[in-house]
């Protein structure tokens, strides 16, 4: 078994009054694919956004490579997320630069590579993700939703991570787009060694290339395990989640 | 983690070819030094890269050994490898599936064309603003032979936002630029023992320019700002598109509330401004010159004709639509990034002032032609 790169344990999250999350615990192992699912309300984005240090549980341990992530100091949470790379769910390009100047940033930021490698290094993600060359010069506004989605995917790969947190990653793509994210995804996996946790509602992408995941639902865990194992056990949301469309999956 | 040893290249020259001996972390943070030393490296003849050293090897690794490969094949020198390993293979085959054909970074454009450009776009700019006077005209003639779909709720609710809210702001500036003036002109009246015609000086310009031009500046920083900020922001998500779907017309429910509400609040600004100012004159005139509140009033009543105060006042709808038209187009005007909301809010802004400042201008040429 691969070590355990993301232990959450016992986390509970309250915005006020309002109940979000009540003792869940889950753990990514390297080199997975790991989702979060759940209807919409369900607290998985807010899951996702506690690991990558945009919000706090309010009680309970995150545990990214063995640190505990709510005591980092400044430096170490730096550190941290050069080691993750971060696909959100619109995109969030910045919108005042080109796509190239989009990846650029983060080497000019964080490397002291020579200007020449940068734009060797930059055509080289586009073409990773499967953007055509031109795209390096236009704006975000220009792209379509799929090019978004790849633009944004090059960004989030460009320091090289270990680790990529995918939100929602093949919404608003059409059917053919979003298998062929999958594909990617699990390419990405198999060949630079990654780890992924994504929040998706697909059932092709967790039928295809989803190793393990935890399904919310009621402020718990309702079920974790492959999707075998998920099937197996009698529940209605568990019926509700997947009964409908997976229909033709079991058989 | 174990900390990886940095990269290095050591390169040995031979007789027929040359042999870069490759070790250490090929990664993203060890490859500065290396990527320098190939830069300035002439290259003589064949290379053979021995990469059995490498001990990692990522995808900034793979770009710098592909760059350089490129650019050695270029100039007629060709590379092999030697120590290859399968995942290195492996990761290459990803990073280059195919063949990349070199794509030219588009030319920069000369100052020229940027000129030439730079004047087409600003013609054709002129084009969308009467466009978009047209059409909020057009839709005003409709809307005044239907007065019922007039959005009244909505002038009202701009009437509060943009006038009642803003009384303290213009109360405050048009204080100060009373007590400024009062100041400035004691000093130089005392001299000629003309101390009382601080009165006409106060009265005359405040009302006929100063208040005017405070208070449309003041209303242009806060409510032409605003007007391009809330309808960029309605068109940044689309719901302008949804208003236009549902046969809401945009100029009725957004451009014409705005500009009315503004007609009918700035002349009331001015006199406001008018009055508070007058006041601060009256303050600095008793502190600094011992003329007191009645006398000042007195005096006022005579050397004040009614006709100064009136013009201050009729300048106020013909700023406000200035303002109001200039803060609504730049809304209009900007498009799907973030970016562009703060640039046009810029710009309504300045053009806003300007033309306030320019419309001034035009009144005190042709009152005092008309020597009014």
């Amino acid at each position: 078994m691969n070590p355990i790169i993301i232990e959450a344990r016992n986390i509970v999250t309250s915005f006020g009054e309002n109940l979000i999350h009540d003792n869940i615990s889950c753990s990514v192992r390297e080199h997975e694919i790991y989702a979060l699912l759940g209807g919409s309300g369900s607290g998985k984005s807010t899951l996702l956004r506690e690991m990558i240090l945009l919000g706090k549980p309010s009680s309970g341990t995150i545990r990214i490579f063995g640190k505990d992530i709510a005591n980092l100091s400044l430096s170490e949470a730096q550190e941290l997320r050069q080691k993750w790379g971060v696909l959100f769910q619109s995109g969030a390009l910045y919108s005042s630069l080109t796509v190239g100047e989009n990846i650029a940033l983060l080497y000019d930021e964080y490397t002291n590579l020579p200007p020449k490698l940068i734009r060797e290094l930059i055509k080289l993600k586009i073409d990773l993700v499967g953007l055509p060359q031109h795209a390096i010069h236009l704006y975000p506004s220009q792209l379509s939703g799929g090019m978004v989605k790849r633009a944004s995917l090059a960004r989030a790969l460009a320091l090289d991570p270990k680790l990529l947190f995918l939100d929602e990653p093949t919404s608003g793509l059409d059917p053919l787009s979003s298998r062929q994210f999958d594909t990617l995804i699990q390419q990405l996996r198999d060949l630079l060694g990654l780890t992924i946790v994504m929040v998706t509602h697909d059932l092709d992408t967790i039928r295809h290339i989803v190793d393990r995941f935890t399904l919310l639902g009621e402020k718990k865990v309702i079920a974790q395990g492959t999707l075998d194992e998920v099937l197996a056990i009698d529940h209605p949301i568990i019926d509700y989640f997947f009964q409908k469309e997976m229909h033709g999956i079991k058989s | 983690m174990q900390s990886p040893s940095p990269a290095t290249l050591e390169i040995v020259n031979g007789a027929s070819k040359t042999v870069f001996k490759c070790s250490g972390a090929w990664t993203l943070n060890h490859l500065r030094k290396i990527a320098l030393t190939l830069e300035a490296y002439p290259a003589t003849s064949s290379i053979t890269w021995d990469i059995t050293n490498v001990t990692e090897l990522d995808s900034a690794g793979v770009a710098l050994w592909h760059l350089y490969y490129r650019t050695f094949s270029k100039e007629g020198f060709a590379s092999e490898i030697i120590g290859n390993k399968e995942e290195y293979l492996q990761l290459y085959n990803l990073l280059y599936p195919h063949p990349q054909e070199d794509t030219a970074t588009p030319k920069r454009p000369n100052w020229l064309y940027k000129l030439g450009k730079e004047a087409y776009l600003s013609l054709q700019g002129m084009g969308v603003f009467l466009k978009f006077l047209g059409e909020a005209f057009t839709v005003l003639l409709y809307s005044l032979r239907h007065p019922r779909i007039i959005r009244y709720r909505s002038i009202g609710s701009h009437i509060i936002t943009a006038g009642f809210d803003a009384l303290p702001i213009i109360a405050i500036s048009a204080f100060l630029i009373g007590v400024v003036v009062a100041f400035q002109s004691i000093v130089q009246l005392q001299k000629f023992g003309a101390d009382i015609l601080i009165v006409d000086m106060i009265g005359i310009s405040l009302t006929r320019e100063l208040a005017p031009l405070i208070t449309a500046i003041v209303i242009a920083g806060r409510s032409g700002s605003a007007f391009t900020a809330q309808i960029g922001a309605m068109k940044m998500t689309q719901e302008i598109d949804a208003m236009k779907t549902m046969g809401f017309h945009p100029h009725l429910f957004l451009v014409w509330p705005r500009v009315i509400a503004l007609m009918i609040v700035l002349p009331l600004l001015i006199f406001f401004a008018d009055l508070v100012g007058i006041f601060g004159g009256m303050v600095i005139a008793s502190t600094q010159s011992h003329l007191s509140y009645t006398e000042f009033i007195n005096r006022l009543q005579g050397a004040l004709p009614i006709k100064h105060f009136i013009i201050g006042i009729i300048k106020g709808p013909f700023f406000a639509i200035l303002i109001a038209l200039t803060g609504t187009y730049r809304g209009f005007q900007v498009s799907a990034n973030t970016e562009s909301i703060g640039r046009f809010t810029t710009k309504s802004v300045v053009n806003a002032i300007f033309l306030v400042i320019a419309c001034d201008a035009i009144f005190s040429i042709l009152l005092t032609e008309l020597k009014i």
